[in-house]
């Protein structure tokens, strides 16, 4: 792990694990859900690439802002999201985060400074951008992280918003979560050259981090908020990471784009989740026993989400054209 | 009452709306020293600052959605989009984001931006610079539309659609810049779907929207003197409709005519044109007409241009048609 000192993090540590298993747990029940033909819809699983969620909104408050993707669910839950109101969500009814309008593509989450998961790939970059205009005309020191896959680095609007983020210093941090494959694709067939080389392009500083390295991400991520807090943004981060499942739940068989070697090897050798937990025994931050007792409790946590939110109302009809327009 | 061209109409709204309010802000090409193309918003930058009238590059999608996320988070930004033909570039960061963040947060988030651009043919500009998209975006739910027809009605909906919490898109016809009007001196709001009643008549009803209304107003004159009575009415608009205004004058004339300049089909006509059919059919003494612009592209040259758009001689022909009862059996 990045970091090989200290015992003086112990909460946060503790609660940097707790967020990826709650993630991690939050998923294997929403896959349950969709197998079992429980969601309507489908959804895009966010299992493997726990640490980028977890380390980057670690490091932000409520007041700073996140734009989240159509694999948004880790992001939901990393910016302080419950349980309870994402699986209203996943299933349509009523408590949902979004009244049940939105489902697992558009959970928002404006408590928590999530301003939505967005379902065109790319499609959030301007309002990330735009959410750190609007701190930069205001005075305001929060800051607005930008999530979005690899994929979405062909998307155009990426190259204007970065453009008017460099020229006039908005605090925003674009951050590319990296899994190597757009959608069914490769991504070294749709993507020429370098990823960072095309934010550096505009001046703005760009790195490159192990995305399964929960401390790594967080250390450099606070760093750069801190920066940005001071008028220093934009900045980009590169984190290199893997999704264990399909594009989609539906995405079962593969092979034709994507090794199961592959996909065992991340599992079995890289998981965020598990290096984590060998860290925080090997630190003496927490025993076997703690961490298992952790996680039967998200486990339970989950499982009464999940029967509540199956037992809870659809919204009645009367809302359909509700919330079309604002008052 | 003093007189001011729609351009001023449109800077003092402005002007008023940003000394008001201090999250109101402008952004787009050209707006702040060269004060846009057409000059609307000279002498703002003096007054506000490079941060609140705020240049941008050329790249529209990206301060669309810049605007977006700037009002989702506490700001009210006005985008200013040099030509209403760019209104393609910007569809996704328009009709999929600003349009829906209301809805699909389900009323958490809400977006309360404006989008100022412009419309119009006969400028000599061609197919790319002289398109009136009013009803592509008027499809969209989520989004308001306003087309002023005149300085005052410009003024009165651009402070509207300032203080309004949720996305509005205003056309302003660009070849109306230079126009007068009667517009006070003393603060005044137009109400989004209130229509106005220009000229009341008993014989026809003249729906006409942005400069359409002055096409209309010519034909109602020329009508009356051939003892025609046409009433005319400017929806002020399109999104929402108010609907039970022109209803109410289509009863009491049973004929109508809907004049618009964007295309005709599938356009802002047609859609007016098929509620007082569904609403008044009983009333009516002739089928609605629509007088929209041709589906063509828009020619550059003026000897093909002029005959794409509404022209008050067209619409007196019409007009006449109708009320001869000539045009019942027209297919």
């Amino acid at each position: 792990m990045a970091k090989a000192k200290a015992k003086t993090n112990t909460e946060e540590y503790l609660r940097m694990y707790r967020q990826m298993v709650r993630i991690r747990t939050f998923e294997d029940n929403a896959n349950q859900l969709y197998l079992s033909a429980k969601m309507p819809g489908l959804t895009h699983m966010y299992s493997g690439e726990e640490a980028v969620a977890v380390g980057i909104c670690e490091a932000l408050t409520d007041d700073d802002r996140i734009t989240s993707t159509h694999r948004g669910h880790g992001h939901c839950v990393a910016k302080g999201a419950e349980f309870k109101e994402m699986f209203c969500e996943l299933l349509g009814k009523e408590e949902g985060y979004c009244r049940g309008k939105g489902g697992s593509m558009h959970i928002a989450d404006q408590s928590h400074g999530n301003l939505g998961a967005n379902a065109i790939v790319g499609g959030s970059m301007g309002i990330a951008t735009g959410s750190a205009l609007r701190a930069k005309l205001q005075g305001k020191d929060d800051v607005t992280v930008c999530f979005f896959g690899d994929g979405a680095t062909a998307q155009g609007l990426w190259y204007e918003v970065m453009n008017m983020a460099a020229l006039w210093n908005l605090p925003v941090i674009y951050a590319c979560e990296n899994n190597g494959y757009s959608e069914y694709t490769r991504t070294d067939e749709i993507a020429a050259g370098s990823i960072t080389a095309r934010a550096e392009a505009f001046g703005i500083e760009a790195h490159k981090v192990d995305g399964q390295d929960v401390l790594a991400v967080n250390e450099l991520t606070q760093k750069l908020v801190a920066r940005c807090r001071k008028g220093e943004g934009p900045f980009f981060i590169e984190l290199e990471t893997y999704r264990y499942h399909g594009h989609h739940v539906g995405d079962i068989n593969r092979e034709y784009y994507r090794a199961k070697d592959e996909e065992k090897d991340w599992r079995e050798n890289r998981d965020p989740i598990t290096r984590f937990r060998a860290y925080l025994v090997e630190q003496g931050i927490a025993s076997e026993d703690d961490i298992e007792a952790m996680n039967a409790e998200i486990e339970k946590d989950a499982a009464e989400a999940v029967a509540y939110a199956e037992a809870a109302p659809y919204p009645d009809v009367s809302e359909v054209d509700m919330h079309v327009y604002a008052d | 009452m003093r007189e001011i061209t729609l351009s001023q109409a449109v800077n003092e709204a402005l002007a008023e709306e940003m000394r008001r309010d201090e999250t109101v802000f402008i952004l787009g090409e050209d707006v702040a020293e060269a004060g846009t193309p057409f000059k609307v918003l000279s002498g703002l930058v003096e007054e506000f600052g490079t941060e609140r009238v705020l240049d941008t590059p050329i790249s529209e999608p990206g301060f669309v959605g810049l605007a977006v996320g700037a009002a989702m988070t506490g700001a009210r930004p006005v985008v200013d989009l040099m030509f209403g033909d760019f209104i393609y570039l910007v569809m996704d960061q328009l009709c999929n984001q600003a349009a829906k963040q209301h809805y699909m947060s389900g009323g958490k988030l809400s977006v309360p931006m404006v989008l100022r651009t412009n419309m119009g043919a006969t400028r000599r500009s061609a197919a790319q610079h002289s398109q009136s998209l009013q009803a592509l975006v008027a499809h969209i739910p989520g989004l308001k539309v306003a087309m002023p027809s005149s300085a005052y009605e410009a003024k009165g909906l651009m402070k509207t659609a300032i203080r309004d919490n949720n996305p509005v898109v205003i056309f302003e016809d660009k070849l109306m810049y230079q126009d007068k009007a009667p517009v006070p001196e003393e603060e005044y709001l137009i109400p989004f779907g209130e229509a106005n009643v220009k000229r009341e008549g008993t014989d026809i009803t003249l729906i006409a929207t942005s400069s359409m209304v002055q096409v209309a107003e010519k034909a109602a004159e020329i009508l009356s003197n051939e003892g025609i009575e046409a009433e005319v009415i400017d929806p002020r608009t399109i999104v929402p409709l108010d609907e039970a205004t022109l209803l109410e004058s289509v009863r009491k004339t049973s004929r109508a005519i809907v004049i618009d300049e964007g295309h005709q089909s599938y356009g802002v006509t047609a859609e007016i044109a098929s509620r007082l059919n569904e609403k008044a059919f009983y009333h009516l003494d002739a089928p609605v007409l629509r007088m929209g612009a041709m589906d063509v592209p828009v020619p550059f040259s003026p000897a093909l241009e002029d005959i794409t758009v509404p022209t008050p001689e067209g619409v007196v022909e019409n007009a006449r048609k109708l009320c001869a009862g000539e045009l019942i059996h027209a297919a």
